[in-house]
């Protein structure tokens, strides 16, 4: 439990130890402590959720990365049912920080496909920690395409910190495969959801994330480029994350207020990572509802709607 | 000796005819690339690419327009759309000032229409002393409109690229006009009307990841950065220095990712003849 603390839940981790040791205290003497501790773990669960509640922008960024955060194949597993993984671009290789294949949900077939990151340093090496290769987006797109084919609705999960900035990802083609996913996608016959589960890092993110909606989960972010980043361009100091995190205007409400995500699915009391079935009980629930929707539209009308979507975006003004 | 009065030739005094050669200092212009100096009136003569080694400068968007379109038909669109600060994103305004001083009011892409070799074109040209040719809500509002244009009236359309990417201080919204362009394009398609996109230096991030790598036809300049991260930063992620020629428009071709690359003194002869092909046209011998 300790290993991964934030340090703004520091304050989490004392009431928890203290009602750790009661426990045990309690277990030694056999005493009945119920009365000294329900109060101390009410406040614990008030405190979670007030910590939670007032999260800094940096913060959040900290809890979308949160080495604990369920990812694309425990939402999958947890969501769905009947899931088989369909791997490779035909082209190059299998791109393992892309997973995706058939997989159902409410008995109905979708094609689900998402960002992985790896659990551990040596499943990270294997995925790229979630920043995927051209093959990765070609393989996201080929599954989308058979999505398509057989009609059943794609479902995207977004989790990474960006595409990957490599030798091997620009000899291949990293511009064109995400170009490409962009301009197939505004025109793919099927509904499409993608869902921002974690990092929404940029163009490594849009290339799967063009679509008929986008939810975010609570304490996820999404940003045309990482804190560090940016602080690191604008002011030449990487540490300047905080002032960069605040100005990129990351959260899931903002993101709502700019009129880029549609709708913010509620993370349980202390992030997902706190409670991963319940984060991904109420993703399904969200994503079901907008499936329904979706696929009660006629495709052309479903078609007018994505492109009204993206052709208003922005914000100008005209002399 | 009369046969020998050639050989005689009187001497004149050179100094009167000396000072007419002098040519002043600033005249003078040094390749970047490799050291060449030569009159400056030779680098503009040859569209900014050095004499001797090719090189390709960077030239403005107006250069690009005068290069690319028969004299006098240009028609500028959407030149009073101006960024509105959506994120009040702090010194954004001062860098939007600056800019438009040092790069006019037009921002980093400007868009319009004109005729090239008496076709009819709509035409896109990014300018990269505009905040490094970043795309925020501002590009990929008057490229959707223009490609919107090019299908609405059937005509090609031709695009410029030079970019540093997506503009941070609009945030995800510079971003989602990368989706915004894309629908455009993906309509373009549907009406198959020809697109050509010209790559040059440097075009990376969001816009080489749209638009610019979404033509029917991708040419390049020669020697241009093209990719989507920055040469700067893939030497961070990795940790090592990068090939000789990485990333450049001759890399790019060697990978399959652009058609040709192309002089830029060929550019406008190489666009009218693809545009003639895809819009089928007869070629420009027959038609003159």
């Amino acid at each position: 439990m300790a290993t991964h603390t934030l340090d703004f839940e520091r304050p989490l981790l004392e009431l928890e130890r203290q009602i750790e040791e009661m426990k045990r205290v309690a277990g030694e003497a056999v005493a009945d402590v119920s009365k000294e501790l329900a109060p101390l773990e009410k406040k614990l669960a008030e405190l979670r959720v007030e910590i939670y509640k007032r999260l800094t922008p940096m913060q959040r960024v900290q809890v979308a990365r949160h080495p604990k955060r369920p990812y694309t194949l425990d939402y999958i597993k947890t969501m769905c049912t009947d899931f088989v993984e369909l791997h490779g671009d035909r082209l190059f290789r299998d791109d393992p920080a892309i997973v995706g294949g058939w997989s159902r949900l409410d008995g109905m077939s979708v094609m689900v496909i998402g960002h992985q990151k790896g659990r551990d340093t040596k499943e990270n090496l294997r995925r790229n920690f979630g920043m995927a290769h051209p093959e990765g987006y070609r393989k996201a797109l080929r599954l989308m395409h058979l999505a398509e084919k057989f009609r059943a609705p794609v479902i995207t999960l977004v989790d990474t910190p960006g595409a990957y900035p490599g030798l091997g990802a620009e000899e291949r083609g990293q511009a064109e495969a995400i170009a490409r996913n962009l301009v197939e996608m505004a025109t793919l016959r099927v509904p499409i959801i993608t869902v921002v589960i974690g990092e929404g890092g940029s163009g490594g993110a849009l290339a799967v994330g063009l679509a008929d909606r986008v939810l975010m989960l609570e304490n996820s972010v999404y940003s045309v480029i990482s804190p560090e980043g940016c602080a690191a361009i604008l002011w030449k100091d990487a540490s300047q994350r905080e002032r960069a995190a605040d100005a990129l205007k990351i959260t899931a409400q903002d993101l709502v207020a700019l009129g880029v995500v549609d709708e913010i699915i509620a993370e349980p009391a202390g992030g997902a990572h706190a409670d991963p079935d319940a984060a991904a009980a109420a993703v399904g629930e969200v994503v079901r509802r907008h499936t329904r929707q979706l696929r009660a539209l006629k495709i052309e009308k479903l078609l007018r709607r994505r492109e009204e979507k993206y052709l208003s975006m922005g914000a100008l003004n005209e002399k | 000796m009369a046969r020998m009065a050639w050989f005689k030739k009187e001497r004149k005094p050179r100094t009167a005819e000396r000072a007419k050669l002098e040519i002043p200092a600033d005249a003078w212009e040094k390749c970047d690339e490799c050291g060449h100096i030569d009159i400056k009136d030779r680098f503009v003569r040859a569209l900014n690419v050095c004499p001797n080694c090719g090189h390709h400068r960077r030239i403005s968007a107006q250069e690009y327009i005068d290069l690319l379109v028969d004299e006098g038909s240009w028609h500028e669109l959407d030149g009073t759309l101006r960024s509105a600060d959506p994120l009040n994103f702090e010194s954004y305004r001062d860098r939007l000032e600056a800019a438009v001083r040092k790069a006019g009011p037009l921002e980093a892409l400007r868009s319009g229409y004109a005729r090239l070799d008496g076709m009819a074109i709509d035409l896109a040209v990014m300018d990269f002393s505009f905040m490094g040719g970043s795309m925020g809500s501002v590009v990929g509002e008057k490229l959707a409109r223009l490609t919107r244009r090019s299908v609405e009236k059937r005509i090609g359309l031709v695009v410029v690229s030079a970019s540093g990417g997506a503009r941070m201080q609009e945030g995800v919204l510079s971003l989602m006009q990368m989706a915004k362009t894309s629908v455009e394009v993906a309509r373009l398609r549907a009406a198959r009307v020809p697109f050509i996109s010209i790559l040059t230096n440097p075009t990376t991030g969001g816009v080489s990841a749209s638009y610019a790598m979404q033509g029917d036809v991708i040419l390049a300049e020669p020697g241009a950065v093209i990719g989507f991260a920055g040469p700067r930063v893939i030497k961070q992620t990795i940790g090592q220095d990068l090939p000789e020629g990485f990333q450049t428009a001759e890399f790019l071709l060697e990978h399959g990712m652009v058609d040709a690359v192309v002089p830029r003194s060929e550019l406008r002869d190489t666009t009218a003849q693809l545009l003639r092909h895809m819009a089928g046209r007869q070629p420009a011998e027959a038609a003159d």
